[in-house]
């Protein structure tokens, strides 16, 4: 789950590192009103959830309170890639004198967390990742212990930060570090951490990414998901535990586990056919969340068949079958449904399948070669 | 003859007395598995499926009761870690985490643990373990596998059953079946359960199924260049996923040009591995 850069920005405050003064702003009175106590020098920063803002022209430096309230109505009504800005963040402007990047992240190949730092901040550090990695120093965390004084030390020096700094930026990491840990964060990061014409360290930007996994324990954090900015047939899937993505296709896809439901979807392509989307009942489907995965697929028109390949082994077949048959009663789809069911319980959910207008299949290979036909059958 | 799983194995199982943990302990009894215990703290001295199978309330007190050698993980994901720590600290040899949903963080630091122990853990997120006609440890179907000179290592769970299902319908046999599980920090990798089986006498090949994200397939090429002598059959889920996008495992996240499935196909072709382009492609490919 991706914070909003307004909320990194709390949560970074409340961990005591230094950011810029300023508010959140969901009108452009609003954003003048926050200038005007600022001072009248302000940034005005679109609050959405993709990266890219600052190319997309979502920021923009105010000059004057006139000039806030203008960008922020601009910005207001535009969009990021596609999607709407519903609030900007109005931060007072900083004067920069150098630009640094730090994060903390889970790292897969460690299988440890992992701490990032470069004195290349800013913008284009994908880029010197991609040219000049050794501008990036990496430094594994052991999970166990946490940072040492003589990493934070060993970390100011690799950046070449000058010594008078040291003391503020080993704060600022650790309190990254904690904030990292406490939140159950995948990913902390400040880009850039600036270096102030006044000799002051400040984050200007914030990201956290949380675990979703973890927010059995940070209910206070669940709280901040945007559901604004994320698909309604998503979001519907997630109530039920449904991990669903929309695709361009036009043959839905009903699976159970995530490598299956890929592997499904990489066979329709193979075979020719596009598939509509990827969707994931997940293990231990009761018959009411199959249900729920059947009515979010046929909310797009585009989908002309349904294959359903589902293989038992927590879920149970005729849990399955049971939860196919009672969607079935409930939607009465005008479009060819094929179903696979293989594993625990096989036989007594075929069983339950049989007599209905379901048309079922033996193979993975055969099924997704049915979808494609019936496909090709309703585009003639 | 099998890996991590036979019929030495004793047994015991974390969180037997919840439904998909009693649901999975009666299945594998009835593969004959040998499950000696049950733990569940506060319902020790109780005893499940008709009374032949015995709850502890720690783990420790099952493996001084039962002499186990192994334990399976049922609990909710919130106790998974401290149900790891509490089968490791029992010294418990080989633990198969089945639960989903841990968090990361609390995986990095089981992980960290493990480092400094000999148990071997498998998973979480995972189908566990299953040696036809010998053992079953986890939830992968007994049914749709038979005994045979194949190993099968995989990341994911239901692909997993695909691929045994194929290859029983072409009436070929499996050593063991490892499910390592699909998150991004677990115990035993792709290389760790090919080490195993390259050491097995009884398997004679290996089926290797992996899927986009990370990049421990391409480290498996890089060991099976070094050091495999067995020939191995490979298939990647996820050609036909969109870049960047989350695939529900916490894992599947293309990072940059890195953990594509093109990429990983690449590498293993490079260094001997076949290509199925889809599961029930497998047979045919580890047949010649």
């Amino acid at each position: 789950m991706r914070l909003h850069e307004y909320q990194s920005k709390s949560l970074f405050s409340k961990y005591g590192i230094p950011i810029p003064k300023g508010r959140i702003a969901s009108s452009a009175t609003e954003a003048k009103q926050i200038s005007e106590e600022l001072g009248g020098k302000v940034v005005i920063k679109s609050q959405v959830l993709v990266g890219g803002r600052g190319k997309a022209g979502g920021i923009r430096l105010a000059k004057t309170n006139k000039e806030a309230e203008d960008y922020a109505t601009e910005i207001l009504g535009m969009e990021v890639k596609g999607i709407p800005v519903r609030k900007v963040l109005v931060d007072e402007a900083v004067s920069i004198s150098k630009e640094i990047y730090l994060s903390i992240a889970n790292d897969r190949n460690s299988q440890k967390p992992i701490l990032m730092a470069s004195s290349a901040g800013g913008v284009d550090i994908e880029e010197t990742a991609l040219k000049t990695p050794d501008k990036i120093i990496k430094r594994t965390i052991d999970p166990l212990i946490g940072l040492r004084d003589y990493q934070l030390r060993d970390i100011a020096i690799s950046i070449d930060l000058d010594r008078k700094y040291w003391k503020s930026f080993s704060e600022i990491i650790s309190a990254l570090w904690r904030l990292y840990v406490d939140t159950d964060a995948t990913i902390v990061e400040i880009n850039p951490l600036v270096i102030t014409a006044d000799e002051k360290l400040i984050a200007l930007d914030a990201k956290v990414v949380l675990d979703d996994n973890a927010m059995f324990r940070h209910s206070d954090l669940a709280e901040m998901r945007d559901i604004d900015e994320e698909a309604p047939a998503e979001v519907e899937g997630r109530k039920f535990g449904v991990v669903f993505i929309k695709l361009d296709g036009n043959i839905g896809c009903l699976v159970n586990g995530a490598g299956l439901a890929m592997a499904t979807m990489d066979i329709i392509k193979l075979l020719g056919g596009t598939p509509a989307n990827f969707l994931d009942i997940g293990g231990g489907a009761s018959s009411e969340k199959v249900a729920a995965a059947f009515r979010i697929i046929l909310t797009d028109p585009n989908v002309k068949a349904i294959l359903i390949n589902v293989f038992g082994g927590i879920t149970r077949c005729d849990e399955v079958a049971k939860g196919i048959l009672g969607a079935m009663k409930l939607i009465k789809p005008k479009i060819p449904v094929i179903v696979r069911l293989v594993g625990t319980n096989r036989d007594e959910g075929m069983k339950m399948l049989e007599g209905t207008n379901l048309i079922t299949a033996d193979s993975l290979y055969s099924a997704a070669k049915i979808a494609i036909e019936q496909t090709r059958e309703a585009g003639k | 003859m099998s890996i991590l799983a036979n019929q030495d194995t004793r047994l015991i199982v974390q969180g037997i007395t919840g439904n998909e943990g009693l649901f999975h302990a009666e299945q594998m009894l009835l593969y004959k598995t040998n499950i000696v215990a049950g733990v569940t703290p506060g319902k020790g001295g109780g005893w499940v499926l008709n009374g032949k199978v015995p709850i502890f309330d720690t783990v420790q007190t099952a493996v001084d009761a039962t002499g186990a050698n192994a334990s399976v993980i049922f609990v909710p994901a919130k106790y998974t870690a401290d149900a790891i720590y509490e089968a490791v600290d029992a010294d418990i040899p080989l633990v198969v985490c089945i639960t989903e949903g841990t968090p990361v963080q609390d995986m990095m630091r089981v992980k960290q643990y493990l480092r400094s122990r000999k148990t071997r853990l498998i998973g979480p997120n995972c189908p566990g373990i299953l040696s036809p006609g010998e053992s079953k440890i986890g939830i992968i179907p007994g049914n749709i596998a038979i005994q045979g000179n194949i190993g099968l290592v995989s990341r994911s769970g239901t692909l997993t059953y695909e691929v045994l299902y194929a290859l029983q319908q072409k009436k070929l046999g499996v050593s063991t079946c490892v499910g390592i599980g699909g998150d991004p920090v677990k115990g035993l990798g792709f290389i760790e359960v090919l080490e195993l089986f390259e050491a097995d006498p009884l398997t004679d090949s290996v089926i290797l199924i992996g899927e986009i994200g990370g990049n421990e397939e391409e480290y498996a090429a890089d060991y099976i260049a070094r050091k495999m002598t067995k020939p191995v059959v490979a298939f990647i889920a996820g050609i036909s996923a969109p870049p960047g996008r989350r695939m529900g495992h916490a894992g599947a996240i293309i990072e940059g040009t890195s953990g594509n499935a093109e990429n990983k196909i690449k590498k293993l072709e490079s260094v001997g591995v076949k290509i199925a382009h889809y599961p029930e492609q497998i047979p045919d490919l580890i047949r010649n």
